[in-house]
């Protein structure tokens, strides 16, 4: 049962977080990714940067394809700008560390924008399929230019900070999970404000909405603008944390991918883009996990992983959108609406 | 210049070019009874090679049994598809339907690697292996019997939508879907048999374009090209699926002569996003108007 | 009727508008005086929606020319007439489904609020303040003003008609409008709600000081509470004036009666 929740200014009403329990619990889940890199093994450390970094991508994709009604399938391709303007940063230049990240998130936020173009002209899935387009060009560039490395791609040094060399999970962790939090916290942020109402307005009846006094080309750009800012940032992360970028690093699966973890998730909700990310990337791991406990009674089956893998995304996909199209988040609100109402509802 | 050659390419062009056209209409097919855009049309393509692959090599029938029998699985498959994944979609914004399709694509393309594993195969030869000449050009001989028999098919849907009763009601489920059904048009037999006939089609284009270039996991692929195709042409056109898909073979044909094989994607995308930005609904589509 | 030009509101001079070969409008001119309820009433077809979507900005008008306040409206986008105070509901109501009846209506400001992207990402500062100051305005004079209290926090999706027109008055209020637009406000509602609804349109004149410009059907409610009606048919203009001098002319009851020409009423095509 909720109680204890009265609100006497509109200041808490607006809150993110409005009742005790929630902040609580936030507290908690912030100590717990403080003390984790300290008690964690290497591997799960890898796996949480891993999360975060897909974490950090599909909350922006879900800004623009969740919120502003503007299906992408270029997350990955958007990535990649990111990825590649920080290597080419961080070899040819040699800016420290954070400029990197945030001008490679720059970049990627005027490519998005060139991206989103023909979005006032076209919509819906033929918007979908330019972004394909933009992603087939994107890679033919980054095949082809010498500055990228062609076909062979860009090996990069670790990342300092603060002199120390981030070569490990341990430390990409402390740049990597402050990172990814912000960024939610922003995009969270974004849906209290008249701009994220303005992107909504736009993906629920976007004429009306220039009724309203919403620019829609203006709004739309911006949206691809901040959504690509997420990729780019999401993608310098993952550049420093493989330190390998090559033209193969993020193919159009990966764009299905996100799309992928924003239906699981929930589209339209900051948390469905986290719990989806989080849980479409250790699909995976489940999956090399179950692989291994068969493997002495079925030997083939590590071989039988990259097929079956892109078998349970598909149904993953095909699923979630039949029987919970609004993805976990659903999920996780029918649960607290079960405990809001307990004990006296059983 | 070498007009020979270039007459060859040409040819080479139009033989892949008539692929994408009747892969085109098995799309254009589907979209127009259902406004359903289907993107995993290229992996229900590799699955139609696969089965022919797998009734051909792995049970050893010859090619004119397990030709039927590559066209009959495409289309059980569609008819599972409409039913068990399309159908519960109905009324769903036409986006998620469209992911509805994305999903059905991986899932096929990791059912084939599961079954017949990773690697690039080859398909049993089955066509006539002699030379053809037009004139002195030379013509790979799958490429124009691959081209003969997509022309068949294309002349045989086009005239059994123009002439067909299924054909009028076709037409009729594409206009209003709610007066088709009140004028007594069993609009969802529409939808499954568009979906039945649509997949066999691309089946049957997949055993051809197998035949050509062997299939492998990622001959899905193919469908990007498709959707080049149909987006030029129009994706409720027919006509703009015929003549698209001829353009594009033929435009493929000389990017990968004359730039190289990886510009054909540079170059198909290029001609795409043009036409998007031009004409939106494509050389022959529909223009709709919208409404307030 | 011209009046003087500080008097007037809206005026649309001449408007001809047509969609290919189709005719919608026809040299439409009449004018809006300020502090007024003017109702457009016509029989269906007659062109009362292609004529607010044409002074919204959505289609631009082959001949002729609409002012508002005093500025010339040709070339102006509808987003910047949002700006310039032109507010308006639709007829077949158009609020965001997935959005609470709070967010909705906060909508309604955001072309007069300041707060860019940066500020909204970080939250703090301006886009704090700015978003506070709308919510109290929003709760002490539009919920209250309305009566919807009780579902400031549902989604709108599941709402009855009748409130669902009321959170659309209410968001076009939080555009904090000059001239308010509403298309049909009492269309498909009971007695006791059309009531409701002509309450607080007069409400809304007298007590915000705000011109009402509406097409409507309702005939009861038109002559209540109009202080001047302008009748259209097949795109023109058949009629004008007080709500008793236009039930009065002869060529309004032919056209709503349909003496003589009720064939070709059927034949026009629809351009609403």
């Amino acid at each position: 049962m909720r109680i204890g929740t009265l609100k006497t200014s509109y200041a808490a009403d607006e809150a993110l977080f409005d009742t005790r329990l929630q902040k609580l619990l936030l507290v908690l889940a912030l100590v717990a990714a403080v003390l984790f890199p300290f008690v964690a093994s290497p591997y799960w450390l890898f796996l949480a940067c891993l999360c975060a970094i897909n974490v950090a991508s599909a909350t922006g994709l879900n800004i623009l394809t969740g919120y502003t009604g503007l299906v992408s399938l270029g997350q990955a391709a958007f990535m990649s700008v990111g990825a590649y303007a920080v290597a080419v940063l961080e070899i040819h230049v040699g800016t420290p560390f954070l400029i990197n990240l945030l001008a490679g998130a720059l970049v990627t936020a005027l490519v998005g924008i060139g991206v989103g173009i023909p979005s006032l002209r076209v919509k819906g899935l033929y918007l979908a399929i330019a972004t394909i387009a933009a992603s087939v060009v994107l890679h033919f560039v980054f095949s082809h230019w010498s500055l990228t490395g062609g076909a062979r791609g860009l090996s990069m040094p670790p990342a300092t900070l603060f002199g120390v060399a981030l070569d490990q999970p341990f430390q990409l962790y402390w740049p990597i999970m402050p990172v990814t939090v912000l960024m939610v916290l922003g995009a969270a942020n974004l849906f209290r404000t008249r701009i994220g109402r303005a992107f909504i307005a736009i993906r629920d009846r976007d004429i009306s909405a220039e009724v309203l006094g919403i620019p829609l080309l203006r709004y739309k750009l911006m949206s691809f603008a901040v959504s690509s800012f997420y990729a780019g940032l999401a993608g310098g992360l993952w550049a420093y944390f493989f330190r390998v970028v090559t033209p193969e690093s993020f193919p159009l699966v990966n764009s299905i991918f996100y799309l992928a973890a924003i239906i699981v998730g929930g589209m339209g909700t900051v948390l469905g883009g986290i719990l989806g990310a989080v849980f479409m990337t250790m699909v995976p791991e489940v999956l090399k996990f179950a692989a291994g406990m068969v493997t002495p009674f079925y030997p083939d089956a590590l071989a039988l992983l990259a097929p079956v893998r892109t078998i349970v995304f598909g149904a993953l996909i095909v699923g979630f959108l039949i029987f919970e199209p609004h993805g976990l988040a659903e999920i996780w609100c029918r649960i607290r609406r079960f405990f809001h109402l307990w004990p006296f509802k059983t | 210049m070498d007009w020979l050659f270039l007459t060859e390419v040409f040819l080479a062009g139009l033989g892949a070019g008539a692929l994408y056209a009747v892969t085109g209409v098995a799309f254009v097919l589907i979209y127009k009874a259902t406004r359903v855009v289907n993107l995993a049309i290229g992996e229900i393509l590799m699955l139609g090679g696969y089965a022919f692959f797998g009734a051909a090599a792995g049970w050893h029938l010859p090619a004119w049994i397990a030709l039927p029998v590559a066209v009959l699985s495409g289309a059980l498959v569609g008819a599972v598809v409409e039913r068990g994944l399309i159908r519960p979609m109905l009324g769903e914004s036409p986006i998620s339907v469209f992911m509805v399709t994305i999903g059905l694509g991986s899932i096929l393309a990791g059912f084939v690697q599961v079954v017949w594993g990773a690697d690039p195969l080859r398909l049993p030869e089955f066509m006539p292996s002699a030379p053809i000449f037009l004139g002195e050009a030379y013509l790979a001989p799958k490429v124009a019997y691959g081209f003969l028999a997509a022309m068949l098919v294309l002349a045989a849907c086009v005239s059994a939508l123009r002439f067909s009763r299924g054909g009028v009601a076709l037409k009729a489920t594409a206009a209003d879907q709610g007066a088709a059904y009140s004028v007594g048009i069993d609009v969802p037999r529409v939808f499954s048999l568009s979906w039945i006939v649509a997949c066999a089609v691309a089946a049957g284009a997949g055993v051809l374009v197998g035949a050509i270039g062997g299939i492998s996991p990622t001959m899905g692929v193919f469908g990007l090209s498709v959707l080049v195709v149909v987006i030029v042409g129009g994706l409720d056109s027919m006509v703009g699926a015929l003549v698209g898909g001829l353009l594009i073979g033929v435009v493929e044909a000389f990017a990968g002569t004359f730039l190289g094989g990886e510009y054909k994607f540079l170059v198909t995308f290029s001609i795409m996003i043009l036409v998007l930005m031009l004409r939106p609904y494509g050389l022959f589509g529909t223009h709709e108007i919208e409404r307030l | 009727m011209t009046g003087a030009a500080d008097d007037v509101i809206l005026s649309v001079k001449g408007v001809s508008l047509a969609f290919g070969g189709v005719r919608a409008l026809t040299d439409v001119s009449f004018s809006v005086r300020k502090g007024s309820i003017t109702a457009v009433i016509g029989p269906n077809g007659a062109g009362k929606t292609s004529l607010f979507n044409t002074i919204s900005g959505f289609y631009r008008p082959r001949a002729g020319e609409i002012v508002f306040g005093g500025r010339n409206l040709a070339g102006t986008a509808p987003p910047e007439r949002a700006r310039l105070g032109l507010a308006r509901t639709f007829q077949n109501i158009a609020l965001f489904r997935g959005m609470t009846v709070l967010d909705n209506i906060k909508l309604g400001r955001h072309a007069h609020m300041q707060t860019g992207l940066l500020d909204a990402l970080v939250y703090r500062g301006r886009a704090r303040r700015e978003e506070l100051a709308l919510r109290a305005e929003i709760e002490e004079r539009i919920i209250d003003f309305l009566e919807i209290q009780h579902i400031r926090n549902a989604p709108v999706a599941t709402l009855p008609y009748g409130l669902r027109k009321r959170v659309e008055l209410a968001r076009a209020l939080a555009m904090r409008p000059r001239l308010l637009m509403l298309d049909e406000p009492v269309a498909g509602m009971n007695r006791e709600e059309t009531e409701d609804m002509a309450r607080f349109i007069l409400d809304v004149k007298e007590e915000w000081d705000v011109t009402i410009l509406m097409v409507e059907h309702d005939m009861g409610m038109v002559m209540d509470i109009s202080d001047h009606v302008v009748v259209l048919n097949f795109g023109q203009v058949i009629a004008e004036g007080s709500p008793a001098t236009v039930q009065a002319d002869p060529a309004v009851i032919a056209a709503y009666l349909g003496a003589g020409d009720l064939g070709r009423r059927l034949s026009a095509p629809e351009a609403a």
